[in-house]
């Protein structure tokens, strides 16, 4: 193996300052070579077996993980707790705005508003001096206190009135969810010391006190009050 | 709000200890002797001889060479979609200039996407392409660092290593390894790992919901580790399938800065400097905790415009406030706002926030990090732009006082440092040339969402990031035509291989010099003090070059919010 690695050597590398234009030729043939034959090795090695492999072993692992978290209520998938979902009922927590969009079915190229769109995820990507994020807060801020009966000076907590990144948020604040409380909790015919448990419950603390913000899961909590009082969402169904 | 505080220290401390095991580990990889089996088989099928000495001429042509023909078969790849398997949503290929883009964005690390993954790639192609050419892109930046470090510490030396064998140890020892550990982790905390494309769900409210999945985890670990930064889905890791716990958040942040760190202590131990490399990483770590705060505190404090729309923006107990437009729940500002710096200082380009919806201040964080670009920096790059600017920065005091500059035993001299000059003007010739170009090209206008001097920003943030090989946008642009697919990819290319190639020279040349016993003239360059002459020198000529542009852009926007000027 050695002998032979060092008249290899000899008989292509540059290094040798006698080296004939022949040898300079094979030496930029066999790195050519090398670099296809490199290409291709890394792309099977980390772009097939790599990922096929961490498949597998994942979905033994954890499969509900690996499968995107579904959740089943009644044999049927209706969301993954990962993901946010638009609720407009008022038996229902909101969610954050969402400024998600899909292809707009009438017209080729155009796209609509389509909140919570988990096919194609985006936001407004407004930056602080446009005009319509000003105007869309405003709104929202008008919207919110118009949906949950406070007063028109009352301050309408930050995530409640501008998008998330993903689009797809699940999660909204405790103080949004304290000023929600109420008209949920009316809508169901309920007290707001029923509705009280659940949101404790479906808070979510800092991961070891410290990472992260407190926060509720919107679809979680939908699902535990309905769990608490089917006949509400059958209302809306 | 001193819990934001301490959270940052916590990570930080965390992320400094980290790069002790990584250094030496990356050492290891560097210099050991022996070759593994999966090495020598590696070495026998790409048909190279592991014991083959390269000058840098030779180093930088493998390494050139082999990422042209990655680049190409990322290319034909790309083009060929729609005849792979694992495309049951029947995704289009890209077309001819959106492909070229694609494949120069990942080959150089940069991972720009003028995409959307869920509608532009299919799973097939998200592991074939984007997570080849990742592994491609990093291995070979953390090869380059290995050669450059080697050159560095030899003396009266005619050879850089073997860039082959770089190549092979740093894929197989540690980025294989650390991304094939880190996917099951995410996996376990909620990312996705499935051949499947979708599953439909019926909502609570009856509507439809189709979830989008795929290859994520495996993605997403090299993703971080190989500071790439190119999203699975277009939200990048915002998204909840990317980036669903604060933990994961974390893992995100330590992974991006472990292998940039660990090369500053790897630095170190390969030429017995330890304290050098310290200083080094200490520099790093000032310019990024100013970055940290002036981005935390600018997004906390929030907009004016949203407090006069009814807004509370107030921290509590029940809320964390702050600026939380295009930003995610559960990271608030404090996890944002590290996310952010770190992501533009390791330049990765990943996202959890929509850095277009930054305010204006906290927007000056990303952008001037990458304009910097070595506030860590890439994974293996970083430390070679450092140490750029560590020559620059002996060689300005070695005028001061009249001295033929010396750094680690080697005297610079005229040939290292118009190369050096060269590496440190590329960029911002890249950066402001396309941005002025971008700027009075007809068309161009069409693809900004914002108007005024947020929408230069767009186009400002746009070069920055591809020539810093980043990869983050302010997302806002329209990317996707001929026009900015075109520019930013030579952008990419040019920020990537002129600044790498003339610093292989230079290592070279160092090599090739013999090593002079410290004098009483010489400058001690492993001290505090010229660590602060090191930040002084970055600053002061990332500044004299960029405040311009910065001053038309986030400067101006944020006296314009002040005083509640809009644009339609």
């Amino acid at each position: 193996m050695k002998t032979s690695t060092q008249t290899l050597c000899a008989s292509v590398l540059p290094s040798h300052a006698q080296a004939q234009p022949e040898a300079q030729a094979a030496s930029w043939s066999r790195l050519l070579g090398s670099s296809v034959r490199a290409a291709l090795l890394v792309m099977v090695v980390s772009g097939i077996a790599y990922p096929l492999l961490t498949t597998g072993v994942a979905q033994a692992l954890f499969p509900q993980a690996a499968n995107g978290s579904l959740i089943e209520r009644q044999g049927r998938i209706v969301g993954s707790a990962l993901i946010g979902q638009q609720f407009t009922g008022a038996q229902y927590f909101h969610g954050r705005p969402s400024a998600t969009v899909a292809p707009d079915p009438s017209q080729e190229g155009a796209s609509i508003a389509a909140p919570y769109n988990a096919g194609l995820s985006g936001a407004s990507n407004q930056g602080a001096t446009h005009k319509d994020l000003s105007e869309a807060v405003a709104q929202r801020v008008t919207q919110y206190r118009a949906d949950n009966g406070l007063a028109a000076d009352q301050a309408v907590p930050v995530d409640a009135v501008t998008a998330s990144a993903s689009g797809l948020d699940p999660h909204i604040s405790m103080a949004n969810a304290l000023l929600q409380l109420p008209r949920v909790a009316k809508a169901r015919g309920l007290s707001p010391e029923q509705v009280q448990p659940l949101l404790a419950q479906k808070t979510e603390q800092r991961t070891l006190g410290l990472l992260g913000e407190p926060r509720v899961n919107v679809l979680q909590l939908n699902l535990a009050l309905d769990a608490l009082q089917p006949a509400a969402s059958a209302v809306k169904e | 709000m001193w819990l934001p505080w301490m959270e940052f220290a916590a990570v930080l401390t965390a992320a400094t200890l980290l790069t002790i095991p990584m250094g030496q580990w990356l050492a290891r990889c560097f210099t050991s002797e022996r070759h593994g089996w999966l090495e020598r088989l590696s070495y026998r099928a790409m048909g190279v001889n592991p014991q083959e000495r390269m000058g840098w001429k030779r180093y930088g042509a493998a390494l050139l060479l082999s990422n042209a023909l990655m680049m190409l078969l990322g290319y034909l790849l790309l083009r060929l979609q729609g005849a792979l398997p694992l495309n049951p949503l029947e995704i289009a290929a890209q077309a001819p200039d959106l492909a070229f883009n694609t494949a120069a964005s990942f080959i150089t690390n940069t991972n720009w996407q003028a995409y959307a993954g869920e509608n532009s790639l299919s799973n097939a192609t998200q592991m074939v392409v984007i997570t080849f050419l990742m592994f491609a892109g990093a291995t070979t930046g953390v090869a380059a660092g290995a050669g450059f470090v080697r050159g560095l510490a030899r003396s009266s030396a005619q050879d850089v290593g073997n860039f082959w064998v770089d190549f092979v140890r740093v894929f197989w020892r540690v980025l294989l390894p650390l991304s094939f550990i880190m996917a099951l982790v995410y996996v376990w905390q909620g990312i996705p790992q499935t051949l499947h494309a979708e599953a439909v769900a019926t909502t609570l409210e009856g509507g439809r919901q189709q979830l989008l999945m795929g290859p994520v985890a495996s993605l997403e670990s090299i993703k971080h580790l190989g500071t790439n930064g190119g999203g699975f889905f277009s939200m990048n890791a915002a998204h909840p399938f990317e980036n669903p716990t604060p933990l994961t958040n974390l893992l995100h942040i330590l992974s991006m800065l472990l292998i940039p760190a660990g090369m500053t202590y790897a630095f170190g131990s390969m030429l017995l400097r330890r304290k050098q490399g310290w200083v080094l990483f200490a520099a790093c770590m000032v310019m990024f905790v100013g970055f940290l705060s002036l981005v935390f505190v600018a997004e906390q404090n929030g907009s004016q415009l949203l407090a006069r729309a009814g807004a509370d923006q107030q921290y509590s107990l029940t809320q964390s406030g702050g600026n939380m437009e295009g930003k995610e729940l559960r990271f608030g500002i404090a996890d944002t706002a590290m996310f952010v710096a770190t992501t533009t200082a390791a330049t990765t380009g990943s996202v959890n926030a929509m850095h277009d919806s930054l305010t204006p201040l906290g927007s000056i964080t990303p952008l001037a990090q990458m304009m910097l670009n070595c506030v860590f920096g890439g994974d293996g790059v970083g430390l070679i732009n450092l140490i750029q600017y560590a020559i620059l920065t002996v060689f300005l005091a070695g005028m001061m006082i009249g001295r033929t500059p010396e750094f680690l035993g080697k005297k610079i001299e005229v040939r290292e440092i118009k190369l050096v000059m060269l590496a440190v003007l590329v960029p911002p010739a890249c950066i402001l040339g396309f941005t002025a170009l971008a700027a009075l090209w007809p068309d161009a206008a069409a693809s900004l969402n914002n108007r005024g001097p947020h929408g230069f920003s767009e186009i400002l943030y746009a070069y920055a990031s591809a020539t810093a090989n980043n990869g983050s946008a302010f997302a806002g642009l329209n990317a996707n035509t001929p026009f900015f697919n075109t520019t930013t990819g030579l952008a990419m290319l040019a920020g990537r291989f002129l600044t790498l190639v003339p610093m292989l020279a230079v290592a070279g040349s160092l090599a090739a010099k013999a090593t002079v016993p410290a004098g009483p003239g010489t400058f001690p360059t492993a001290t505090p003090l010229f660590m602060g002459l090191l930040v002084f020198v970055v600053l002061v000529v990332g500044g004299l070059t960029f405040l311009p542009a910065l001053a038309l852009g986030p400067v101006i926007e944020h006296l314009q919010m002040l005083v509640a000027q809009l644009y339609a």
